[in-house]
């Protein structure tokens, strides 16, 4: 069993696995941290589906599906956020309609296509251990930009998350500010498809931080926090992937609601053992 | 929309017309909500180290007055006009911290200003408010955060003071204390202060001028003038002039902002 085990962490996939789980889970962190604060759940979940929109229309028009999915979920956020402010039209609904019409266009578009085989099920419930070399460069590189952004944006994003008028007073761009943050998430959501699917994208950025929020006393804590929930969610969701026999994506976001549900009931959890 | 460009392009432009004393000024607000006239052709001067208090009954428009001043709304017609480069302390009515957002207070009030420690731990001091650096936001009371908000606003350095109703949830001693306190602000730091009120009687000691708001300016001036205006003892009542004796007797003893009683040191 554990040389099993063994060969399977020194597998190119499987390492390959980790590395773009691990890497998207640390940038998952902090920004699943302000979907939770701004509750977005709903917009990032309109984001998700609007993706699979995007890889329909790559694929018709023959385009890089990374590229398609990255441009489609960019456009979909900018036009979200437009539409957000105007103040007449119902955003939960708006959302809801979106979000439900553009997974469904990008099943049928996908279905009409038919010229190419599409393996739907790895889209909607993502395919982790399929990653490619191109794949995980994407990854990386998209993790690398929206660490270094939300780093160097951090005070001005949790100011405006805190009290976007005092921040505006004291000088914040805050419309601006807001559209980065969106950018970033639309940005992520992209390039996660892969590995947890369409379907479970947003539980990967929201079940950590949920799980951190009781560990935490600022939101640095709870960012950093959970980002090693979600870390600790991929390796364990691989492992258990390979030991049940189960598909992984939907196993990571398992592991992590279980960590999750720990945290919530037993806070204490961690400080009893030290 | 057309006319307001003008508007403002045409105080700006006579913007000489200011003293270099003036922190800010509005000319001729009109605002408009959902075809309701919320404010009548106002206009205001504060200048520094004055105090101007805004007061008027529930739905007055004060609030949407200050948020103008601010900038954070624009007016239907009218004009703004700030100081070049003026630094605004600004202390909202309300201030709601999201629950799944955990925030000590020295982090929020690092938010303000990240890297100048000395002056936070100071200004912490000042209010009196040093023991709750460490407490969560949600956990401390509606007078505290009060305090709270207003270490941040004083951690901008500010030349103009903006506060929307800085007593609001403080219980009556710690009223009075609070509106001592920004009056000593005013007085030691030299900056301008507009803040919205609803007891007269309240800031009356402490402010330089009163402009007394129900959508049009009912009347304005020293507070004694204010209190004996007709317009004012309409609005509030005759009964308000009365409670002006509250002030008139000595307390020994002064009561915390939490409505514990403090001694005075007096050294």
């Amino acid at each position: 069993m554990i040389d099993s085990m063994t060969l399977f962490f020194t597998t190119d996939f499987v390492l390959y696995a980790l590395a773009a789980g691990i890497s998207l889970s640390l940038v998952a962190g902090p920004l699943g941290s302000f979907i939770v604060w701004r509750r977005m759940s709903y917009f990032g979940d309109t984001l998700a589906h609007s993706a699979l929109l995007g890889i329909a229309l790559g694929l018709i028009t023959d385009s890089n599906p990374q590229l398609s999915i990255i441009i489609s979920c960019l456009l979909f956020a900018f036009i979200l956020t437009l539409l957000d402010r105007r103040p007449s039209l119902s955003t939960d609904a708006l959302l809801g309609i979106l979000a439900h019409s553009s997974l469904a266009l990008g099943i049928v578009v996908l279905a009409l296509a038919d010229s190419v085989r599409v393996d739907l099920e790895a889209y909607l419930f993502g395919a982790l251990l399929t990653i490619g070399n191109v794949d995980l460069i994407w990854i990386l590189l998209v993790s690398t930009v929206v660490a270094i952004v939300l780093y160097w944006f951090w005070n001005d994003f949790v100011s405006i998350t805190v009290h976007a008028e005092i921040a505006e007073i004291e000088g914040a761009n805050v419309k601006r500010l807001n559209l980065i943050l969106v950018l970033l998430i639309a940005l992520t959501i992209a390039v996660s498809m892969k590995i947890v699917g369409v379907l479970l994208i947003t539980s990967l950025l929201i079940i950590p931080p949920a799980a951190a929020r009781s560990l935490a006393s600022t939101p640095e804590q709870m960012a950093v926090k959970a980002s090693l929930v979600g870390s600790v969610s991929v390796v364990l969701g691989l492992i258990s992937a390979f030991y049940f026999d189960v598909p992984v994506g939907p196993s990571i976001v398992v592991v992590a609601t279980l960590i999750f549900l720990l945290f919530y009931f037993y806070p204490g959890v961690l400080k009893n053992k030290s | 929309m057309e006319s307001s460009n003008n508007d403002s392009k045409s105080v700006l432009d006579s913007s000489g017309e200011f003293s270099s004393g003036v922190l800010l000024a509005a000319r001729s607000i009109n605002k408009e909500f959902a075809d309701k006239k919320i404010l009548e052709n106002i206009s205001l001067t504060i200048e520094e180290g004055q105090i101007v208090t805004l007061i008027g009954p529930n739905g007055a428009g004060k609030t949407t007055l200050v948020r103008i001043a601010l900038g954070l709304l624009p007016p239907d017609s009218g004009a703004i006009y700030h100081r070049p480069a003026l630094r605004i302390g600004y202390m909202p009515q309300k201030v709601q911290v999201e629950p799944t957002l955990p925030l000590t207070v020295s982090r929020f009030l690092q938010l303000a200003n990240r890297h100048d420690r000395e002056l936070l731990g100071t200004t912490l001091g000042d209010l009196k408010i040093s023991h709750l650096q460490d407490h969560q936001l949600t956990s401390i009371s509606g007078g505290e955060m009060q305090r709270v908000l207003l270490a941040r606003a004083l951690l901008r350095k500010p030349e103009l003071l903006i506060l929307d109703e800085p007593a609001q949830g403080v219980d009556l001693g710690g009223q009075a204390e609070l509106y001592r306190l920004i009056s000593d602000i005013s007085d030691s730091q030299g900056c301008g202060v507009l803040m919205i009120s609803h007891d007269l009687h309240l800031v009356m000691s402490s402010t330089d001028e009163v402009i007394c708001l129900n959508h049009h300016v009912c009347c304005h001036g020293k507070p004694e003038h204010v209190s004996n205006d007709p317009a004012y003892l309409n609005l509030f009542g005759a009964s308000a002039s009365g409670d002006l004796a509250v002030y008139t007797h000595h307390h020994d003893h002064e009561h915390g902002i939490g409505g514990g009683v403090k001694e005075h040191h007096h050294d």
